[in-house]
């Protein structure tokens, strides 16, 4: 199958300004050097803490950000490349879904004008045609439509959610870009919104990058699971690969870290010491190896390659190894 | 199980609104034992952190406690003056915030933050209270303590901030300890290694911990036993293996089922209709009953009482699940 999205070497570096003049005096390496292939129809996850470079990753896709370098390919053309007209026609395809409902919509505009506001942007059809295309759309995320009157602060965290997962799918887009679209939100309102993005997803036959701190939450929705650390991809495989059969030492303990629900209460230990170190100066060599229990000397010599280690299972570790499940 | 350290009964705390008095708590009830740590959980209004908040004596206008007894070793805290506040905070009850940053005081250093209370406590001169107060952030792992002394909140990563703010409620080796949310602003990694170490510490100085946070994990992995509120009131209070295996609340068993469990793979989550109703229109007799599969009439008549349904598991429900 012909990827929907391909990620070629990546980069996106924040440049750090100084003194009078703002000479740059340095950059934080928030998205460094990051490849991998997008397939129409499916979810792939993309998880790690704070910092990370998820969200950055993100934002760049949509061009919310121009990367420092690297390639995207979206639907066979360079997306990169792309401007004006053309560019504002391709966006179309891609939506995105923010974290904080309550900062993504406009606390002026009531929601029916939040709703149509894409079709203005993009000239799409007629006034009564927008007007049903946004009641449907209403049903569909399960509000009613007689809400449209109203304004962002008379609505629920939920119902926010709703709302923003309800514009981002109005114009029909290939590619829907969801950074943390539950962290905000409680549990039991947190499953409502993610049955709502499988239902969607099947409905309109989206594809879904899933951005999440929360590795449970991934678990639950994504095909393929993309593990990040400090600004690359230590990890890339199929969800059921990388539960059973974890490989980089991040992942696993990221895995050994998560709080298990209902086991009674058990002696806590921590499986990584230390911190995250600042993406300003990442440690040399394989960014992770100060922190690794499975560290030789040759790690902090040289970033160990992203490679496939099993069919569709890359790992970024040559001392990476199988066998410890959950 | 050994006596009792703290007993709530009935706590009602009452919000003056312009919209009208708001009863965040609505007789909630429980106890903690000496050495202890009790779990609360619940969602975003329920009341968790009004709780801690009503016994710690920190609540702003136009919150105001309005019935009930807290009793401490027999001394009930609701009927405390500000000044014997003074001295029972720090010293007998302390408490750990969810966001260090707006804990901590910017523009004091970390140092002259733990000092302070020695000095309002204890009579220690200048040069032990530094000492100790360097001992303490030593013994919550902060490393280079005499340095980190001297700095500025904002000089310090989020894990190393909570940890100082863990050192600063200990300085006195309070019985008491109410941690609320301590670990939610912190990544997983950081989230274990806080929780170990409060764990650590925990046993070795003997403290009775009132532990309050929304995530099931976190809670099912640190507590003994688990209290689950509602809407301003308890809900469900268990032994922690018991509510997760047996849940009889409605509510709390819902709750368990919707959340993603890793190695658990389901297609869909199963939901709890709707949304926690506000406050304000939180309906007469049991709070949850609109959301609830078991509604019966029954249910807006009367407010379900916190009973006793087997030893020490307690439900406030007209017609609770079957224990499994």
């Amino acid at each position: 199958m012909e990827p929907l999205l391909r990620v070629k070497n990546l980069s996106k570096f924040f440049p750090i300004r100084k003194g009078l003049f703002l000479r740059e005096v340095g950059s934080v390496r928030a998205l460094d050097d990051v490849s991998f292939d997008l397939y129409p129809g499916e979810t792939l996850g993309l998880v790690g803490e704070s910092g990370c470079g998820k969200s950055t990753l993100g934002r760049t896709l949509v061009r919310l950000y121009e990367p420092t370098q690297g390639e995207v390919e979206f639907l066979g053309e360079n997306f990169l490349k792309l401007k004006g007209a053309d560019l504002r026609a391709r966006r179309k395809d891609i939506q995105m879904i923010f974290q904080d409902p309550f900062a993504s919509l406009d606390p002026r505009m009531t929601i029916n004008q939040i709703l149509t506001e894409p079709f203005r942007v993009h000239g799409l059809h007629s006034r009564t045609e927008q007007d049903r295309l946004v009641k449907e759309m209403m049903e569909i995320v399960g509000l009613k439509a007689s809400y449209l009157d109203r304004y962002p602060h008379e609505f629920s965290g939920g119902q926010r959610q709703r709302l923003s997962i309800a514009r981002s799918i109005l114009l029909k887009p290939k590619l829907v870009i969801a950074d943390e679209p539950v962290s905000a939100l409680d549990v039991s309102i947190q499953a409502q919104i993610l049955n709502l993005m499988k239902d969607l997803q099947k409905e309109f036959n989206l594809t879904y990058l899933f951005i999440s701190h929360d590795l449970s939450v991934v678990e639950h929705l994504c095909d393929r699971i993309a593990v990040m650390y400090l600004g690359k991809i230590v990890e890339l495989a199929s969800r059921d690969e990388l539960f059973k059969n974890p490989r980089h030492p991040y992942t696993k303990a990221l895995m050994a870290a998560i709080p298990r629900v209902g086991f009674g209460k058990r002696e806590m230990k921590a499986s990584l010491q230390g911190e995250v170190p600042s993406p300003i100066s990442p440690p040399s060599g394989c960014h992770f190896h100060p922190r690794c229990a499975v560290k030789q000397s040759s790690c902090s010599v040289k970033y160990p390659e992203l490679i496939e280690v099993a069919p569709a299972h890359f790992v970024a570790c040559p001392f990476h190894s199988g066998g410890t499940s959950l | 199980m050994s006596e009792p350290l703290l007993q709530v009964e009935g706590l009602e705390t009452t919000f003056f609104t312009k919209a009208g008095a708001l009863k965040a708590l609505d007789g909630v009830s429980y106890t903690i034992h000496r050495g202890e740590v009790l779990g609360i959980v619940g969602e975003s209004g329920c009341g968790k952190s009004v709780t801690s908040y009503s016994l710690m004596g920190l609540l702003d206008h136009p919150g105001k406690v309005t019935g009930g007894r807290a009793l401490l070793n027999g001394v009930d805290l609701l009927s405390l003056t500000e000044e014997e506040y003074q001295k029972v905070r720090a010293k007998k009850i302390a408490m750990i915030f969810q966001e260090p940053m707006t804990a901590l005081n910017p523009v004091l250093t970390i140092g002259q933050q733990i000092d302070e209370q020695l000095f309002q406590h204890t009579d220690l001169t200048p040069a032990q209270a530094r000492k100790h107060s360097i001992e303490m952030l030593a013994k919550v792992g902060i490393p280079s303590p005499e340095e980190r002394y001297s700095n500025y909140p904002h000089q310090l990563s989020g894990g190393m901030r909570q940890r100082a703010m863990i050192a600063m409620a200990l300085a006195l080796g309070p019985e008491f300890l109410i941690a609320d949310e301590p670990t939610t602003a912190l990544d997983v990694t950081i989230q274990a290694q806080i929780l170990e170490l409060f764990q650590s510490l925990q046993k070795e100085m003997g403290m009775t911990v009132q532990f309050i946070t929304h995530d099931l994990g976190v809670i099912s992995e640190i507590s003994d036993r688990v209290m689950v509120m509602y809407a301003g009131r308890s809900a469900e209070l268990a032994p922690t293996e018991e509510l997760f295996r047996s849940p009889r609340h409605p509510y709390t068993a819902s709750l368990v089922r919707s959340i993603p469990v890793l190695g658990q793979r389901v297609d869909r989550l199963p939901t709890i209709e709707g949304v926690v109703p506000s406050l304000m229109e939180r309906p007469d007799g049991c709070a949850f009953q609109n959301r609830c599969p078991y509604q019966t009439a029954e249910c807006a008549q009367a407010v379900p009482p916190f009973t006793e349904l087997s030893p020490g598991h307690f439900v406030a429900c007209f017609h609770p699940l079957e224990a499994k």
